[in-house]
């Protein structure tokens, strides 16, 4: 069986088994819909965030992301994780203690107030709709790779799929399907790790791999060749850094800060059915995450190295079938600058003849290691299952805010059960449609999703929640200021510095040296100031909400 | 009743404030602000601020969720505000 016939085969087969348990898993009530009835198993919650956690950005673009900025990548790694322990500790076992169904229901409670709901309800729609669209877009680039069809086409298959169970499932259908995806990427991702950790290092573990000597008897470990190579050719030495550490220290805050304010991650621990649950189950989170987080940097380093062992210096006539396949998508390109036929590839841009997209190094990598045609089928149905569930949890999100937290909590509380399920199916079906409007027609923004979409959480919710839960002391007018400035100067740093929309800027004009990625740090430090000075200057909470916080903080 | 939520909440916060202190040393301590220095030591292939960076910081995270869970169940038995 060719390459094709096999990722026909194995994606059909994951297809099948995310339509079975939609059916399967059909919600017939909102609770069912908004959080599965509260009745999900801690173990299976933590796959089912783990899932919905990595996207198509982890599981495609990330290891890729690492591989040509090294050092710098770990940003990505501690910002990506060190989140849940935040979430574990300050956020998730008092939210499922307030026990509602989405993130503006608490802050709408907490604060007694609509406008903070609302406000609430935007920031949710803006950090989803970001982070969707670029799922829709790597659902689209999977498929036109791996079974040869137009990237449009692909779009249209995911959002098909997508809508089939989320429409239909809900929450409950989401979780059990993100379960199945989660097995399923995973095992993806580590295949191809394990079979090339063994074939450059003999070491089973890739996460020992990376840092062990390689399979040629040299004794040489593999990060200093890797580090000899990249400094023969003109690179910064893959171990050492180039970002100012300032820079490194905000993105990474701000990744993690924002991590823990995600909606679509924050709602996952609605679904459990204890206060204890939402604790444990944020561990198991991490636990799952982290087989993939550890492996990535492995993944890196394999990468790195196997390609440029291979093209480095190689006739152009002579590159491998893989090189040529990408080389059609355009993910690959290369110019002959000095016309002698090889492939040159150097740290210095004006003697540089080739360009690699960060986005192939992992899709990419089985075929450079020349594993089985079946591993790169898998890895393409793996990658297929990060975006499918990151975008049926997005778009959980966006139905709720429509259907709960502005028809059913403000335009019409007196609305029947039945009705407000149709509505959120109506909301989820039409945010299907718009998430694949953006895939088909990328906007600007999606370019600045990292940035945009967490650090508006950074910026919004994680301080709003935290302070509700943490000081009693504050009240409406102080949260509502404070999510308002830290959302609007996240917005104009990054419409500044990232989009460019009030003209062209270079680095050192960002405030304190710190990038739109990283900014989200600033916005969040804005956001608390505010809160806490607005707070204290104006009327203290009432009664019945000073009770409210003192009861969630314990479980009874 | 409500002294001993206090008391509950006190305790709480002091294992926040020990567990977030661990947090914040393994990411931005070992592995930016002081990744130069622990860079000169080395644990097979690894420098070592690089590997807390990209490997150690993550394994100590899931660590400190599974102790703060233990000591957490512990604290509600004390206190007598568990679930069950």
């Amino acid at each position: 069986m060719d390459i094709q016939t096999w990722t026909y085969l194995i994606v059909g087969i994951t297809f099948a088994i995310y339509i079975g348990i939609a059916i399967w898993a059909k919600a017939g009530t909102t609770k069912e819909f908004y959080i599965a009835s509260g009745g999900v198993h801690p173990v299976a919650n933590g796959m089912a965030t783990a899932a919905d956690w990595m996207s198509a950005a982890s599981f495609i673009s990330m290891a890729g992301l690492i591989s040509f900025s090294g050092y710098d990548g770990s940003v990505y790694l501690m910002g990506w994780t060190g989140g849940y322990v935040l979430l574990a500790l300050l956020l998730a076992p008092y939210l499922r203690k307030f026990g509602k169904f989405t993130v503006p229901d608490f802050i709408g409670d907490r604060y007694y107030s609509n406008i903070a709901r609302t406000v609430a309800v935007i920031c949710a729609i803006i950090v989803s709709f970001t982070y969707v669209a670029g799922q829709m877009r790597g659902v689209g680039i999977v498929f036109a790779r791996f079974l040869e069809v137009p990237i449009e086409l692909g779009i249209y298959i995911g959002m098909a799929l997508v809508f089939f169970y989320a429409v239909l499932g809900g929450m409950k259908g989401i979780t059990y399907t993100q379960v199945a995806q989660y097995c399923i990427l995973i095992f993806a991702y580590m295949v191809p790790a394990i079979f090339i950790s063994i074939q450059l290092t003999n070491n089973y573990i890739p996460q020992l791999g990376f840092g062990d000597t390689l399979a040629d008897g040299s004794g040489t470990y593999l990060l200093d060749k890797l580090d000899n190579l990249h400094l023969e050719l003109g690179f910064a030495a893959y171990t050492s850094g180039n970002k100012p550490m300032i820079d490194v220290f905000a993105i990474t805050f701000a990744l993690m800060v924002g991590t823990a304010g995600l909606p679509h991650v924050i709602v996952r621990f609605f679904t459990v059915p204890r206060v204890r649950d939402a604790r444990i189950s944020a561990g198991w989170a991490l636990v799952f995450i982290a087989i993939l987080y550890t492996t990535a940097p492995a993944i890196s380093v394999f990468a790195r190295t196997n390609l440029i062992n291979t093209v480095s210096n190689m006739d152009y006539a002579k590159a491998p079938k893989w090189f040529k396949n990408w080389e059609e998508t355009g993910l690959i390109t290369f110019n002959d600058k000095n016309a002698d036929g090889k492939i040159k590839y150097v740290g210095n841009e004006k003697e540089n003849e080739l360009t690699i997209d960060k986005d192939i190094m992992v899709l990419a990598n089985p075929e450079i290691a020349r594993l089985p045609d079946w591993v790169i089928a898998l890895v393409a149905a793996g990658g297929l299952a990060a975006a499918l569930s990151t975008a049926a949890g997005l778009l959980l999100v966006i139905s709720t805010a429509i259907s709960h937290d502005l028809i059913k909590k403000q335009i019409n509380p007196n609305i029947s059960e039945k009705k407000e399920l149709m509505w959120a199916r109506i909301g989820a079906a039409a945010a299907v449609l718009v998430a694949g409007y953006f895939g088909l027609h990328p906007p600007g923004f999606v370019a600045a999703t990292v940035a945009l979409a967490f650090g508006l959480a950074a910026a919004s919710f994680f301080p709003a929640i935290f302070l509700g839960i943490f000081d009693k002391r504050m009240n409406r007018e102080g949260a509502i200021s404070g999510m308002v400035t830290g959302m609007l100067l996240m917005m104009f740093y990054i419409m500044r510095y990232k989009l460019g929309v009030f003209g062209e800027t270079t680095p050192d004009q960002w405030w304190f040296g710190i990038s739109p990625e990283g900014f989200g740090t600033v916005a969040m430090a804005a956001n608390m100031t505010i809160s806490l000075i607005v707070s204290r200057l104006t009327k203290e909470p009432p009664e019945n909400i000073r009770e409210l916080v003192e009861n969630i903080r314990h479980p009874s | 009743m409500s002294k001993k939520f206090d008391s509950y909440w006190r305790r709480n916060k002091r294992y926040l404030f020990i567990l977030l202190s661990i947090w914040f040393l393994v990411s931005f301590g070992f592995g930016i602000f002081f990744v130069d220095e622990l860079n000169t030591i080395r644990i097979g292939g690894f420098k070592l601020g690089f590997w807390f960076a990209q490997q150690g910081s993550i394994y100590v995270f899931v660590a400190l969720i599974f102790i703060y869970v233990k000591l957490m169940n512990k604290l509600d038995k004390e206190y007598e505000v568990n679930e069950d």
